[in-house]
């Protein structure tokens, strides 16, 4: 008889096949979107051409017919197509006529701001999730489970962009703690340290609201799991050993009950580029989202495209990272 | 007797979904009376601009920058938020119903296609897809209804899918198919009834979520220009927030309200429904 080991190693348990097959799907995926929205937005009214004479104050069709030509947009709508399947298949994102800057340029220089507003406020709003849901699941049905669930169905409530609004009234305009907007004091030219410091204080508001947002669902779903963990048997074996509470919470039963949490973080960091769109327009945050807002008012249509599919992207990435981590938390699930 | 025994103990049993209850018979009054009590325009002038709440009477809760009542606004935007709601979260339902209903009943290719598409409306950000959807059809209440639609029906179906797969299962659908029913018989008087507990549960959540969302649209400014809605009222009072914060403070507290009472009711539901999870919810 051989013996097994109780947990094979990780590339063991994420099949090659499974990789592939999910990668092939995804692919398939961004393709069918990038498509659908290709056709769905020739459809929206008006183009960057007009968009751009209207800023420029003028209608001359003359003028008008000109930048068309530019942007290649009097080009029948298959030619249209092509270029862009051609585009995609070579990933190369195009170029916006009305920044006058490559695609991937524009996006890649937003993209810092973005994932910083993103890794805080993931972060922030998991720890304090965890905690909050492990005590209120701990006390279940008394005070501390009172004043979390009523915490966290309040959060829930509360339109977040109103949150980050009244949190600018409060500790910006009032008491001027923090800065109302933007990511960094521009003027004062800070390098180096200063600069983290700044921008630190600059993220402050706008990664809180973010996080509450989030924290409102995540503390909502480590109580359930929690409930749902705590009464089954290995815990009360674990309590009859004379584990300390704290320790059987959070080594033994919160790894059996994060499961569905992993998947909520997973939708939000993957809905993360173009859906922080409100905190960054409440906050002037230089982000990817305040990016795609204003290329749909200005009928930047290549511009917007190029960020659907990129954030398709990413959706579709973390897709896949959310099972490599089930497997990670959970040795039992398996992956086909 | 007894159903009615148990509904009239989980009002009043529960001070939670009293107050659920309670807020939201405020809200739906609200709407209905909004015609009756504020017959003007909540777009018209009433007053000078930048009125405080209760500086002036008849105005008690002061008026916004260009000097309109914001108690009327508060009531007609009672009136479109739940109406968007309901609205919404109804084709919903009845898309997501159908097409989980389908794909759960028949399996195999069918499953295969339909739960591929849902996927695929999955993969972009919520947000964001309703953001492009009413840039496509152009800002306007019926488009807005119809954008909170495509981005809420996914959930929906992936839901009576999984239920759909259980039922189906059972003898008792094996027993209609004997008895030589027909599958839409099947499919809609048989094995919906059973499947409907979660959707009930998620409609009333989902309703709360689409009157957050159109509040946000309406903030961006993707809402309909002709009609004053809460989150347009806060995008507005947002230029006056140093002198006058009230104007955008308002409206945020109706929506939370209206928001809080759904939840309430949707959480008092699930312990209705699924009285599974109720007698785990004392275990320690």
């Amino acid at each position: 008889m051989t013996t097994r080991p109780l947990r094979p190693p990780l590339y063991r348990r994420v099949p090659l096949g499974f990789l592939l097959r999910r990668l092939v799907y995804g692919a398939l995926a961004v393709l069918m979107i990038a498509v659908i929205n290709f056709f769905l937005l020739q459809l929206a009214p008006g183009d960057a051409a007009e968009a751009l004479a209207g800023q420029a104050g003028t209608a001359d069709p003359e003028y008008l017919a000109r930048l068309r030509a530019q942007f290649g947009l009097d080009q029948p709508l298959w030619r249209q197509f092509l270029a862009f399947l051609m585009r995609l298949l070579t990933l190369d994102l195009g170029f916006s006529y009305r920044l006058n800057e490559s695609v991937a340029v524009l996006i890649f220089a937003r993209l810092p701001a973005t994932l910083l507003l993103m890794v805080t406020s993931v972060g922030v709003a998991l720890v304090f999730g965890i905690v909050l849901g492990v005590t209120a699941a701990r006390f279940a049905n008394r005070m501390p489970d009172r004043l979390i669930s009523i915490f966290a169905l309040l959060l829930y409530a509360t339109p977040p962009f109103w949150i980050g609004l009244m949190m600018i009234l409060v500790f910006s305009v009032w008491l001027g703690w923090t800065p109302t907007s933007g990511m960094e004091n521009v003027l004062a030219f800070n390098t180096g340290w200063d600069r983290v410091v700044d921008i630190a204080h600059h993220l402050i508001l706008p990664a809180t609201a973010q996080a509450g947002f989030y924290l409102a669902i995540y503390v909502r779903l480590v109580r359930a799991g929690m409930l749902e963990t705590l009464s089954l048997d290995f815990i009360r074996v674990a309590r009859a050993k004379g584990i300390s509470e704290t320790r059987i919470a959070y080594r033994h039963a919160l790894r059996n009950a994060v499961l569905p949490l992993v998947t909520v973080v997973g939708t939000n960091i993957g809905g993360f580029l173009g859906g922080a769109v409100l905190t960054e327009t409440v906050f002037s945050w230089p982000g990817v989202g305040r990016l795609m807002f204003d290329a749909m008012f200005a009928r930047d249509l290549n511009l917007l495209l190029s960020i659907l599919v990129l954030s398709s992207v990413f959706v579709v990435l973390t897709n896949i990272v959310v099972d490599i981590v089930y497997v990670i938390i959970n040795p039992t699930v398996e992956l086909k | 007797m007894r159903s009615v025994g148990l509904a009239l103990r989980w009002v009043f049993g529960n001070w939670t979904v009293a107050l659920g209850l309670l807020l939201m018979a405020g809200v739906i009054l609200m709407a209905l009376s909004a015609p009756l009590v504020f017959p003007r325009s909540p777009t018209a002038m009433v007053g000078p601009p930048l009125q405080w709440p209760g500086a002036r009477p008849g105005l008690p809760l002061g008026t916004d920058a260009i000097g309109r009542d914001i108690l009327a606004g508060i009531f007609h935007g009672a009136r479109i938020s739940l109406m968007v709601g309901f609205a919404s979260v109804s084709v919903a339902l009845v898309f997501g119903i159908l097409v989980g209903a389908l794909a759960g009943y028949y399996g195999g290719l069918v499953d295969n296609i339909l739960m591929r598409t849902t996927e695929l409306f999955q993969t972009i950000p919520q947000f964001m897809l309703a953001i492009v959807v009413i840039a496509v059809l152009g800002p306007s209440i019926n488009n807005i209804i119809v954008s909170l639609a495509v981005v809420s029906w996914p959930p929906v179906a992936r839901l009576v899918r999984g239920e759909f797969m259980v039922q189906r299962q059972k003898a008792y659908v094996q027993g209609c198919i004997v008895l030589g029913m027909r599958d839409p018989q099947i499919i809609f008087l048989q094995i919906l009834p059973n499947a409907m507990s979660g959707v009930v549960v998620m409609s009333t959540i989902m309703i709360a979520t689409a009157i957050l969302m159109e509040s946000a649209l309406s903030f961006l400014g993707f809402g309909d220009p002709n009609v004053l809605t809460w989150g347009t009222m806060i995008g507005l009072g947002r230029n006056t927030m140093r002198d006058a914060w009230y104007i955008m403070a308002i409206p945020g507290f109706a929506l939370l309200l209206t928001a809080l009472a759904l939840n309430l009711v949707g959480d008092g539901l699930n312990d209705l429904l699924n009285p599974r999870l109720r007698s785990q919810r004392g275990t320690r």
